[in-house]
């Protein structure tokens, strides 16, 4: 996968020109199909190697990204390695702490995350990074991790009155009880 | 793989996706993998007030198993055509559990 260009052309293209007229026909009767065929019309076609994992994060390799993971951990580091499930390598990791009004820095190191716990990765505009918004406010760890705490203990007792009251009601908890922040 | 399908021919649009978690995140489609997972370009968090670390993020990989929503331009959603091709879809699932 990794040897794959992305500006190559789509497979079809290096086929025997005279046939293509037909296999573009074709091809737009199915856009749509089972078969997963791309439509020839609308914009420039893109190859399609671009649309795998591998494809998507092999643009954010070696470049600063954010990552939020299922527990609601922010960790802000470089993208060092991946794989096809979005298993991550992150170098020179530091954990933000948000809590009210306020955030800390943790520095972490590096960070090996099974995919299936990546909720987003954003890449960090390197212009805009020290644009901190004004509705937080940096301060010490412990501060803001004792703020957390608080803020956590309190979400969980009233995410687990309303799944008790929404089971004896009959409905499933949201996300089947899976825990998303 | 009709939904995979479906997303690529609306690569280049502006689509809105709505997270398990509520995030509401806005930006041009940029490409889709087979486990749906989503790329998107100049993203706008909407009420980026409650969510200050997405502020400097200028494009991201969302994992699929996280969508709840993606909201899509009506413009470009051709519905006969996607009547018709989840129709057949259909139709072969059933020939394969037969």
């Amino acid at each position: 996968m990794e040897r794959l260009s992305l500006n190559e052309s789509p497979a079809n293209a290096q086929r025997n020109p005279q046939q293509q007229p037909q296999q573009q026909q074709f091809q737009q009767q199915n856009s749509l199909g089972p078969a997963g065929q791309m439509p020839t019309s609308g914009p420039p076609q893109l190859p399609p190697q671009m649309f795998t994992t591998a494809a998507q994060l092999l643009d954010l390799t070696d470049k600063k990204l954010v990552l939020v993971l299922r527990d609601g951990r922010k960790l802000v580091g470089v993208l060092r390695s991946w794989d096809q499930f979005a298993n991550l390598v992150l170098q020179d990791t530091v954990e933000r702490i948000y809590a009210g009004k306020l955030y800390a820095d943790v520095p972490r190191g590096i960070f090996l995350v099974r995919g299936e716990n990546v909720l987003l990765l954003g890449e960090v505009d390197l212009d805009r990074e020290d644009e901190i918004p004004s509705t937080v406010t940096k301060a010490p760890f412990e501060e803001v991790f004792e703020l957390k705490k608080q803020e956590d203990n309190k979400r969980k007792s009233g995410d687990k009155k309303r799944h008790t009251e929404l089971s004896a009601l009959g409905f499933e908890p949201e996300h089947s009880g899976e825990i998303l922040f | 793989m009709l939904f995979f399908s479906f997303f690529k021919t609306l690569t280049n649009q502006t689509v809105t996706i709505e997270l398990k978690n509520d995030i509401r995140i806005r930006g041009i489609l940029k490409s889709v993998d087979q486990y749906l997972n989503i790329k998107l370009d100049d993203v706008e968090v909407l009420d980026l007030d409650k969510y200050p670390h997405l502020s400097s993020v200028k494009n991201m990989f969302i994992r699929g198993s996280v969508v709840r929503y993606v909201m899509l331009p009506r413009s470009e959603v051709d519905v006969g055509l996607l009547e018709d091709a989840t129709r057949r879809e259909a139709a072969n699932q059933a020939g394969k559990a037969r």
